[in-house]
């Protein structure tokens, strides 16, 4: 770092899912940021897709909450069709040069009503569409794009032209936001670091010129089957088949294309599709149940967490056929059908007839990215990515600049997200001192006083695309609200979380004067913080919100159209009772703590600590043990090139020696009260009791390897799991000639009670195959597998250790191999080619039985009141898109306590708990819990059954002087209370309130439920 | 019984497991029958017997409510308050002649969506074997 003062703002180059989570982590954490994106809208590659694996969420739900949170964010500023052209300068003082192209449509004059598109003349194939659908000149780039505005397309694509200056779209436009006049600029932006998430490019696979893409029509990619899933997509969510626009039958994934090919020099695995192709056919299947899915695959890589129970949920209860093969060509019959040629796993060739083709494309390094990295002077690795090491994922080579998501390396969306907040992390200690010097204070909205107002409630009703409005015939719900008492304003929209719609009730609520607003559309878990912020947008209290769930609770469970529209009237009238009844609740803000702790001194804990500390946090460091390093004690090599024990010296001794880490090894929690910003925690040392107080917590308590009780382990000294042998031949110096390993894979693992994939076991046993060819190649070397989980890069470790001559020979679960122990071990295992059972002699037999989690967790879990999943792994507050939140707030996680992983994943998890847990910290307050307990003091009886039931001690009896009378009531802490209701429940005076949750607006809902229904059909 | 005879549930679930649990179910696409209507609670231990008094007052055929499992409850143990609330209640209201198996509490969490919906299929059909609730709008209160 220089000694000179950093500069305080950041250049995000790439508006995907990784960056802008990186711009939401800074711009919370009090830097200016700088969100750069070449297409005309944020949102990247996640926006075009359906659903995401394994929760099956609406991609666009969980997705455009985020975006539309960057385009509001005061410190974000969004740039799009904006490159980067060059950085200059050097850590902490960097100049970004940018070139932006015109757009040729004001952004902050256009209302996006679609005017200029109307009258376009000019069509061009949808980028976005995958080029499914036409669209115009002049154009949006998708319909809930942020920034929400048009744009105008001078430049054309490859055989289509742009605009032709034909001026119709300036005389259709009554805002007057298009300006053909409008000039391309160069921006130099000066800032302190630089984070690169460009992403990368799908695969295209006309290339393959075996699988037709680009002659055949039928045969399609699977990002042009995500546009086809999508309700907002080409065909509205049909499943069509493009050659013909029919509904096609028999569908045929096949997987691995432009992926582990070595004829096109993509030899890396893109550590996606497998899933993503389950997912696909789940959901083709769910949308019409007569579709037949079949997946060619060579392994199934469900090695994430609860992947392998989706998989098998996608076999058994979805029905979808999984064929192990590979894939000779596919050639077009005259009605357009598809046949299919293929060898299986017994090398036989078949020919089967599908009526449509989905190629599960992976992604490719392209050559305008390599050179960006070649610009940059970074370093690029054997599959053209950019370098960088695993004891730091997200650091490049040069100093200041990070990089996260898939232009780092192919990965699903969860990784992409914890890369993008690890190198928002590390951004932060290198900028600590500027935090905060290049943004202004949040706009606090003036609030209205509505006390003395009738109530006017406004409700807005969702279609959510087609999520909602294909079952709950929406219009017939709208009529039937404006009919409630109070309903002043009734209305249905698309998409009432996008941004246009969000503008839009702002000037509703202040139009229509309305005092209270009700949205019905989809949970209020994750879309409420959005609307309250609309509402105080509009001078609202945020609280005179009251949302009903009229898409997980009805049209996604009841496939009856009409049993949905009237549960769904049901719900709104419930709904409008209760607003009737609400009330403003004033914003609390808590102190907080500015320190942290991390429980577990593993590689993650560490990691976690260190990254804290460096940003300038103080940080408590517990571990149970008398050393640290969990788990990277047993561990002696890598192939990856981390020197462990390396690794672990360097970072035990600056975790010692920090002097903003509090370090207690040989040390437990023993107790933890308070909440986010206020916790008291109690270490326990050799029998002392310490007392601490902290901000935010993370949890890193690793994990364990699996003793297993199968395949004679125990029995005989020669059968010994992943770590022994590791520790063997880490002291063996030479192996003698013909020396006989087995390794066998998935052992006690995906399958029953551990159905989950233990993610690092097979390149363990790759690690140590490629040992023992080291320490004479001419030792043998089995490894008898279920599906080879070398995602990612990690394939180049497959290929070395078959140029080496390790076997690999697959089984499948109902066929395991079997062991016999005599003067040698005898493993059986049934080959498929020759369709017989063969015998190696072996050694030695390694079994890879995968993780367990650690034996703390559930005790761990109680402490904190956070969840484990069904695995015993902590679990987090969202798959995809909180991979290191638990819905406590303040509480975190990272490391393998999180699900299997390996070190450098680990790394940039607890990079990113350090970022998440900084956004907390860094604010000396904080918003408090709105929905506490409140006591009427007049009703209050004195009786203290309150206090003994709160959980959190909040409430204490006290007397005071009321009108010259003495009164005993109760009285409850603001900053302790959690609002969990119980006392509310349990006063026998009526006397305590919970807001938001009030007994009479409760009992209201009850009421015109009963008005409406209840009873009748008696 | 008339095979007509559609039960009205109402349902109090819990924030942070139950109501996520009919979420999941809701994500996953998990069919189950329309009768129940859902009132979300920040917590089991915050359902009030008056709340399920009224509901059957009201007309409501069975109520669930839906806490997190024993000993996951967000708020520590509200839902062991809940339940020992609501083994009270069903002794006060068979007294009274209401069938207790009109009142359901379950642990639902919010990874159990399929928990959620077969739940709702089963407090459907063993409802429709009870028949209708007896005291539906009888009483004025
Ligand atoms: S929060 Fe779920 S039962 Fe208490």
């Amino acid at each position: 770092m220089s000694a000179n003062k950093t500069i305080g703002a950041v250049a995000v180059i790439g508006g995907g899912i990784a960056g802008v989570q990186s711009a939401l982590d800074l711009g919370d954490m009090g830097f200016k940021v700088y969100l750069i994106e070449k297409a005309p809208a944020i949102g990247g590659i996640m926006a075009m897709l359906d659903k995401t694996f394994p929760t099956n969420d609406c991609s666009m739900c969980i997705l455009s909450p985020k975006l539309v949170d960057c385009s509001r964010h005061q410190n974000i500023e969004i740039l799009t069709l904006a490159e980067m052209k060059g950085v200059e300068g050097e850590a902490g003082n960097f100049t970004v040069k940018v070139h932006q192209k015109a757009r040729f449509i004001d952004i902050d004059i256009c209302t996006s009503c679609g005017d200029c598109e109307a009258v376009c003349p000019i069509k061009l194939p949808s980028e976005f569409e995958q080029g499914l659908v036409m669209r115009k000149a002049a154009y949006k780039y998708y319909a809930q794009a942020i920034p929400n505005a048009y744009l105008i397309d001078k430049e054309g694509v490859p055989g289509y032209r742009g605009c032709i200056d034909c001026d119709a779209c300036t005389k259709a436009c009554k805002a007057g936001a298009i300006d053909h006049s409008q000039k391309a600029r160069d921006i130099e932006l000066n800032v302190g670091a630089v984070i690169l998430a460009l992403g990368t490019h799908p695969f295209d696979p006309s290339i393959k010129k075996e699988f037709g893409y680009g002659r055949f029509k039928n045969v399609i990619t699977s990002l042009e089957f995500e546009r086809i899933l999508s309700a907002s997509g080409p065909f509205e969510g049909e499943i069509l088949r493009p050659g013909d626009m029919e509904h096609p039958k028999k569908i045929a994934w096949v997987q691995c294309v432009g992926s582990r090919d070595r004829n096109i020099d993509q030899e890396f695995c893109s550590s996606m599709c497998c899933m993503y192709t389950a997912k696909e056919a789940v959901i083709a299947k769910e949308h019409e149940s007569d579709i037949e899915p079949t997946v060619f695959f060579i392994d199934v890589r469900s090695f994430g967490k609860d992947f392998d129970r989706y998989i098998e949920r996608a076999k058994t209860e979805h029905g979808i056929r999984y064929v192990r093969s590979r894939i000779s060509e596919i050639y077009e019959k005259d009605c357009g059908d598809l046949q299919l040629r293929y060898e299986d796993m017994e090398g036989d060739l078949h020919e089967e007839t599908y009526d449509m083709v989905v190629l599960s494309i992976g992604l490719c390094m392209t050559k305008d990215r390599s050179k960006i990295l070649s610009d940059l002077g970074l370093e690029v690795n054997d599959f053209g990515f950019a370098y960088s090491h695993q004891k730091d994922p997200v650091a490049l080579v040069r100093p200041g600049i990070f990089m996260a998501g898939s232009f780092m390396e192919p990965q699903a969306i969860p990784e992409s997200v914890m890369q993008a907040s690890a190198a928002s992390a590390q951004v932060a200690s290198l900028l600590k001192d500027s935090k905060g010097s290049l943004v202004e204070p949040r706009p606090e909205y003036p609030e209205r006083d509505v006390s003395s107002e009738e109530a006017r409630i406004g409700v807005f009703l969702c279609h959510c695309g087609i999520n909602i409005g294909s079952k709950v015939d929406i219009p017939s719900v709208v009529e039937y609200t404006k009919g409630l008492d109070n309903v002043v304003y009734a209305t249905e929209n698309l998409y009432t979380c996008s941004e246009d719609t969000q503008k839009k009730l702002v000037d509703i609520i202040q139009e229509e004067k309305l005092n209270r607003v009700i949205v019905a559309a989809c949970t209020p878990r994750t879309h409420e913080p959005h609307f309250k912020k609309s509402l105080a947008e509009a001078g609202l209290n945020p609280h005179l919100l009251e949302m009903t769930n009229i898409r997980e609770h009805c049209s996604w469970v009841h496939s009856d159209g009409a049993l949905a529209t009237e549960k769904a009237k049901e719900l709104v009238s419930m709904t409008v009772a209760k607003s009737r009844l609400l009330e403003p609740i004033p914003a609390l803000k808590i102190d907080v703590d500015q320190t942290a702790m991390v429980i577990g001194g593993g590689v993650a804990g560490m990691t976690a600590a260190l990254s804290l500390a460096d940003q300038g946090f103080k940080t408590l460091l517990v571990e149970r043990e008398a050393r640290l390093g969990g788990a990277l004690n047993s561990i002696h090599y890598t192939v990856e090139g981390i020197e462990v024990q390396e690794l672990l010296k360097d970072l035990s001794s600056r975790a010692e020696e920090h002097e903003n880490i509090d370090l207690h090894i040989r040390s437990n929690v023993s107790n933890i009260t308070g909440y986010v910003g206020n916790y008291t925690v109690n270490i326990m040392k050799d029998g002392k009791e310490s007392e601490h107080t902290i901000g935010a917590i993370i949890v890193a308590s690793g994990i364990k390897e699996h003793i297993p009780t199968s395949h004679g382990y125990g029995k005989d000294e020669r059968i010994v799991t992943q770590l022994r042998i590791e520790d063997e031949l880490s002291e063996t110096s030479s192996l003698t000639e013909g020396e006989t390993f087995v390794f066998i894979q998935c052992v006690e693992s995906r399958e029953g009670l551990r159905n989950y994939c233990s993610r690092t076991c097979c390149m363990g046993a790759l690690k140590n195959a490629l040992k023992i060819k080291e320490l004479n190649p001419r030792a043998e070397v089995y490894i008898i597998y279920r599906d080879l989980m070398t995602y990612g890069f990690w394939e180049r470790y497959y290929k070395q250790a078959r140029e080496k001559g390790v076997v690999f020979m697959q089984y499948d679960i109902d066929r395991k191999p079997d062991v016999e122990i005599g003067e040698k071990l005898t493993v059986k295992v049934w080959e498929p080619m020759l369709q017989e059972e063969i015998e190696i002699s072996a050694d030695h037999l390694v079994l890879s039985t995968g993780m367990d989690p650690a034996d703390g967790n559930p005790e761990l879990a109680k402490q904190l009141k956070v969840p484990l999943n069904q695995d015993g792994y902590f679990l987090e507050a969202h798959v995809k898109l909180k991979p290191v939140d638990f819905s406590t707030r303040g509480v975190f996680l990272a490391g393998s306590c999180h699900a299997p992983k390996f070190i450098g994943e680990s790394i940039y998890q607890a990079q990113a708990a350090a970022a998440r847990a900084a956004t907390i910290l860094s604010s000396p307050t904080l918003e408090a819990e709105p929905n506490i307990a409140v006591v009427d003091v007049d009703m209050c009886s004195g009786c203290r059954t309150c206090i003994s039931l709160c959980p959190y001690n909040a409430i204490e009896s006290v007397t005071e002087v009321i009108e010259g009378v003495e009164v005993t009531h109760a009285d409850i802490n603001e900053g302790l209370c959690q609002g969990c209701g119980t006392c509310v429940a349990a006063c026998p005076s009526g006397a305590i309130h919970q807001r938001g949750f009030r007994d009479d607006q409760i009992l209201a809902m009850i009421k015109a439920l009963g008005a409406c229904s209840l009873g009748g059909g008696s | 019984m008339s095979e007509e005879f559609e039960p009205k549930i109402v349902g109090f679930l819990c924030n942070w497991c139950s109501y996520a649990g009919a979420d999941l179910a809701g994500t996953s696409r998990i069919q189950y029958p329309a009768n129940i209507r859902v009132i979300r609670v920040m917590c089991s231990g915050a359902v009030d017997s008056v709340y399920v008094n009224r509901a059957l007052i009201e007309g409501a055929d069975a109520i669930l409510i839906g806490g997190c499992h024993l000993g996951d409850c967000h708020y520590l143990n509200g839902n062991y308050k809940a339940r020992r609330k609501m083994v009270l209640l069903k002794n006060i209201l068979e007294t009274l002649g209401m069938e207790p198996e009109r009142i359901w509490v379950k642990w639902i969490s919010a990874s159990e969506g399929q928990k959620f919906a077969d739940t709702v299929k089963e407090m459907v059909e063993e409802t429709k074997r009870l028949g209708p609730n007896p005291f539906a709008k009888r009483w004025n209160v």
